[in-house]
């Protein structure tokens, strides 16, 4: 197995065009795991922990550019307030040790149906950098993912960064696992309102092949708050917009039955999740004061 | 003669040598282990060794017709690839039953059964020649379920003597008696694995006599050794054992895994060769907790007093017996629980299926009763009003009643006065509605719930677990000590095959060492065949047997010492001791230091020390005078939080009350109920290995779940010490217990959350949550 460590951007692209079959490596918490239990025999593995840019985060025309190699412990740290969401989410990842070494690249990459950085960027309208000695391009994330573990990068492409605007409003994520800590989500909500743009974003993980918006839902919520007139004088929900909202949510998901759970009780945690999310980003709104996590 | 010395009594031994009995003196490997330098056995290396690694079957039940080798042979690096043909010796092993082949022959019986071995000069080069042997196989409808392995003819027999490994009734007093309350319930409980941290492994370095010496991690060192002989066609005395770094065992690793084949691979290479499974074969490459199907029915009279108790359990012993005989033994003798009931009919089928095999695992064969007759206990008290407390205490098990087989209990059996003490314990306090850190609520980091649709339970579980080995098997252990001079002090030195599992056993020794020689310097020598029978490190049982092993040889070690004494100062044998490094006569007070007597002496003194008899149970009704040497209780209280509307759990509480006859070492003792309880709380809220059509769907640490500090409350333990007098210092086995009540106690109060009858264990989301809406 070769091994190819470049230390700046440029000769990472260049490394990827010459190796098309080089497997990158950030974190390796992923890549690792599957070497180990003889699932991948890479022959060649690009490692990218030597290229400083990206590593970086920045704010350029009040949108966020995070870095592909930025771990888990630092998008809570350096951007849970910018990013309430994603941080939510990044703490249900793993363990401390995951946290520290696992980044957000790596988790759009895998492009595993359970990714936990999935559905809060999704929820958040956010768009992925892509990018090869060809040129760069823009993908939103809806789009980024073709199906279970599979993505639209092309085989000399990296993933250089992820372009996400801060919360402009209350933003929660909520992930089902059948232990406290340390686990792989049955599956995970995540919702995101943005009032000055009058809508909901939403997220669903574990809930398909790839993770998905409840477009109807956020649609019917979003309107229901502006025909309410209740984005600028906020009141508590009625039951049975919550009640609808959650109805929606799961109506939007395509579960299977697999070893974490089955697609019944997937389809009625979603319910359950969209109901209680939606509680605490509409207290937040209202009061001004995050919902705790 | 100093006139000042105060006199001793000859029982007065520990107040001048720390770390002695009743002491919790420090683990000689417990700083290495923390710093991460403790070496395991998967850390073993020889120069110029080889790899090895080992095809298993894909298919739960198939025919081999044929195995071509040429491939994986070819491959550069590559030293040996080896099949059934290859086995020097028989090729058949087993703990109870000699029934499971080293390499399959003719027949696979379960998916993950060794089919051939390769070595080569690099791990990666024998996975890859591994993937070159051509097996071609005539795939067979599997067995799978275990109640029709046990009923139905016309099934396929798994082995050709059929699908019955052991049936045991026990009938008692009237088995057709009736009551005026009663209740009855199924129950059943998934597959738990041991889940020690450290995977198979060990190093064969083959020997200029044609043996082997073997360095390895496993529960009994002189059980592998005779197993593996046999296989290998050498005498016992060629087929050196040495112990390893042991990472949990749990009774994980009472059968063969690694041994025969690292060894045949080792002789036929004339090199060391090492085998380290990873984390998927290690599912595949050991036994696991039977998992069971449990039909009960209680009759109790209007006052809550059992009048019967009658049972069907059916356990799943998978491809190959193992421990499936003792399963069905403990599980019928115990399965009435720590009551007295006089009127018994209990029948256990242990079978054969397709199925991966279940052996030996913490709670042997006593854990999945305790489900049900917990379970029904409650059900007794709900239809009776009563509280589920005093409904246990009422028919408790005490000193001089008798258990199922008629077996009387001639020692402490404080079994009401257990769950008087847990539900004594303070609780928790109550949740107040402000508290907003989410890692105290069901769903824990994964921010499920701010509160919203918890409710809390309370509910409580008691066990009974007998200790040591049983049914006539003669149990037990070898102890050689040493008495020597070093650099002017007294040093003892144990030696012994009990293998130290991360239990503790290792400090018990030095602790009996010390109070019994009065010496302050104990080493233990690393544990190996070169000493006698220690027996397994299971059953509760090494503190008892090698610790009474141990305490054994040291009374003779210290005759010798004491003979010499009493000649040459005149004074009477019996009233001399030992203590600080020094020998004490009751009349005379310090006689002379123990290294003066000594000189360059050496004594040393190898003992046996057996447990009492015990008597097979009759074929017929089960009954035996004494089926058992002894038995542990423990009782717990769980408190869970319960998120009803996704069926997340937090158990909040695991407080135990246990009597531990002596607490040798009071630190370990409470370890154990902490790791026992933990285990327990796994197997009651997450812990199963699921298996679809005879193949594990989650052979991994992501799907295999066990518990998380998250997961896993502070737990108030409450030992006493009810010494038992037929044992070395009263000891009780501690190991067991606590896995085998804290599962009923966490699912009780999950029921008290939820109002779900919840008869399966681990408990999931699916069983609580309603889906009706
Ligand atoms: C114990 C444990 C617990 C875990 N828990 C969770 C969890 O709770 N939630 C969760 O979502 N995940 C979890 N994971 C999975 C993993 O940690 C995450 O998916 C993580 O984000 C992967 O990031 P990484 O940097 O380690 O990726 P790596 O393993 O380095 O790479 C992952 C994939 O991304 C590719 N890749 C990496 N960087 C780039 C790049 N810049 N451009 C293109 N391709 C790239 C790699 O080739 C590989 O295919 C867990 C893993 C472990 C081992």
């Amino acid at each position: 197995m070769d091994f190819l460590r470049p230390t700046h951007w440029r000769d990472a692209l260049d490394a990827k065009a010459h190796h098309p079959d080089a497997t990158p490596i950030a974190g390796g918490t992923d890549v690792m795991v599957e070497i180990n239990f003889g699932r991948r025999r890479p022959s060649t593995l690009l490692d990218l922990t030597g290229v400083p840019e990206l590593t970086d985060w920045s704010l350029d025309d009040g949108r966020l550019r995070i870095g592909a190699g930025v771990p888990y412990a630092r998008l809570i740290d350096e951007l849970g307030d910018r990013l309430p969401g994603l941080a939510i989410a990044s703490r249900t990842v793993g363990s401390p040790q995951i946290r520290n070494r696992g980044t957000l690249g790596g988790n759009l990459a895998s492009a595993s149906p359970a990714g936990d950085g999935h559905p809060p960027l999704l929820a958040s309208d956010a768009e992925v950098e892509v990018q090869s000695l060809r040129g760069t391009r823009t993908v939103p994330v809806g789009e980024f993912f073709t199906g279970v573990k599979r993505h639209v990068l092309a085989d000399d492409e990296l993933i250089a960064a992820v372009h996400v605007a801060p919360a402009t409003g209350a933003q929660q994520f909520s992930k089902i696992g059948t232990r406290n800590a340390m686990v792989i989500a049955v599956c995970t909500f995540a919702v995101a309102l943005h009032p000055e743009q009058q809508r909901v974003g939403t997220g669903l993980g574990s809930a398909a092949p790839t993770p998905r918006p409840a477009t109807e839902a956020a649609e019917f919520l979003a309107a229901e708050l502006t025909d309410t007139d209740q984005w600028n004088r906020p009141r508590p929900l009625p039951e049975s917009v919550v009640r609808r909202f959650g109805e929606l949510v799961a109506a939007t998901t395509a579960p299977i039955d697999d070893v974490r759970g089955t697609a019944n009780y997937r389809t009625h945690a979603m319910a359950v999740m969209a109901r209680r999310t939606l509680g605490w980003v509409w207290n937040e709104h209202r009061t001004g004061r995050q919902q705790c996590a | 003669m100093n006139d000042h010395a105060p006199a001793r009594s000859p029982q007065d031994l520990d107040d001048a040598i720390a770390g002695g009995i009743g002491e919790s003196p420090i683990r000689p490997d417990g700083a290495l282990k923390v710093r991460g330098e403790y070496a395991y056995s998967s850390d073993l290396w020889a120069e110029d060794m080889l790899w090895g690694v080992t095809l298993r079957s894909p298919h739960p039940s198939a025919r081999i017709r044929s195995i071509d080798v040429s491939g994986a042979l070819k491959t550069p690096g590559v030293y040996a690839v080896l099949t059934h043909e290859d086995v020097p010796g028989d090729n058949l092993y087993g703990l109870k039953d000699v029934d499971q082949p080293v390499l399959a022959s003719d027949v696979v019986r379960y998916k993950g059964e060794a089919v051939a071995l390769v070595a080569a000069d690099h791990p990666e080069t024998a996975r890859r020649a591994r993937e070159r042997i051509d097996v071609d196989y005539e795939v067979l409808e599997p067995v799978t379920d275990a109640e029709r392995a046990a009923h139905d003819e016309t099934l396929p027999k798994v082995h050709p003597d059929g699908n019955l490994v052991r049936y045991q009734p026990i009938l008692k007093g009237d088995p057709e008696a009736t009551a005026e309350v009663v209740v009855s319930g199924t129950y059943t409980l998934g597959m738990q694995d041991q889940a020690f941290l450290g995977p198979e492994s060990g190093l064969a370095i083959p020997a200029e006599d044609g043996g082997v010496d073997l360095y390895l991690a496993t529960q009994d060192l002189h059980s592998d050794q005779a197993q593996t002989a046999r296989a290998l066609g050498l005498p016992q005395e060629k087929v050196r054992m040495t112990l390893s770094g042991v990472g949990g065992a749990f009774g994980g690793r009472e059968d063969l895994s690694i041994q025969v084949h690292v060894c045949m691979l080792a002789l036929r290479t004339g090199k060391p060769v090492k085998m380290v499974y990873d984390r998927e074969e290690s599912f595949y490459g050991h036994v696991h907790r039977h998992p069971a199907t449990m039909y009960y029915e209680h009759g109790a009279d209007a006052d809550g007093r059992l009048v019967y108790v009658r049972a069907k359990l059916y356990f799943d012993g998978g491809a190959y017996s193992s421990k499936t005989p003792v399963v069905v033994g403990n599980g019928t003798t115990l399965g009435v629980g720590p009551y007295v009931v006089p009127n018994v009919r209990i029948e256990g089928w242990g079978v054969y299926t397709n199925n991966p095999p279940c052996g030996a695992m913490r709670g042997l064969g006593a854990v999945q009763p305790a489900l049900a007759y917990e379970a029904q206990l409650d059900k007794l008290a709900e239809a009776l009003d009563m509280d589920p407390v005093d409904v246990r205490i009422r028919n408790a098990i005490s000193r001089g009643e008798s258990i199922a087989t008629g077996q009387v209990l001639d020692y402490p059996a404080p079994v009401a006065e257990l769950l008087e003490r847990v539900r004594a314990l303070p609780m928790p306090p109550e949740r107040d509605g402000t508290e907003l850190d989410i890692r105290e609520l069901p769903g824990g980091a994964s921010n499920t719930t701010h509160g919203e649709g918890v409710y809390r339970g309370v509910g409580y579980g008691v066990c009974i677990k007998n200790i040591c080995y049983a049914e006539g098997a003669d149990d037990y252990s070898t102890a050689r000590v040493r008495l020597q001079a070093l650099g002017g002090e007294p040093a003892a030195m144990v030696h012994t095959a009990a293998a130290e599992v991360g239990q503790g056993v290792v400090t018990v020794q030095q602790q009996i060492t010390r109070s019994e020689l009065g010496v302050e310097r104990v080493t233990v020598h690393p544990n190996d065949t070169d000493v006698g029978k220690a027996g397994s490190s299971s059953a509760s049982r090494q503190t008892y047997m090698t610790g009474g092993a141990v305490k054994t040889a040291c009374e003779a070690v210290r005759r010798r010492l004491l003979d010499r004494v009493a000649e040459r100062f005149g004074e009477a044998f019996g009233d001399l001791s030992l203590a600080g490094g020094k020998i004490v006569s009751a009349s005379t007070g310090v006689l002379t230091e123990i290294v003066d007597v000594l000189g360059d002496e050496v004594i040393e003194e190898t003992r046996e020390y057996h447990h009492r008899e015990t008597y097979p149970m009759d074929a017929e009704d089960g009954s035996s005078e004494r089926v058992q040497v002894q038995h542990a209780f423990s009782a717990h209280r769980a408190v869970v939080d319960v998120d009803v509307e996704l069926g997340l759990v937090k158990v909040v509480a695991l407080d135990c009350s246990q009597d531990v006859g002596k607490a040798v070492n009071p630190d370990a003792v409470v370890g154990q109920i902490q790791g026992g309880s933990a285990q327990g709380l796994g197997l009651a809220v997450m812990e199963e290995i699921r298996v679809g059509d005879g193949a594990i769907r989650n052979p991994s640490f992501t799907d295999y779940l066990i518990p998380t500090i998250l997961d896993t409350p502070p737990m108030k333990i409450d030992v006493i010490e009810r010494g038992d007098p037929n044992s070395p210092y009263g000891v009780r086995g501690v190991g067991e217990p606590p896995t085998i009540s804290s599962t009923p106690a966490v699912v009780a109060a999950v029921r008290a959350a939820t109002g779900k009858d919840l008869t399966h264990v681990p408990v999931s989301p699916e069983h609580v949550v309603d889906f009706g809406e």
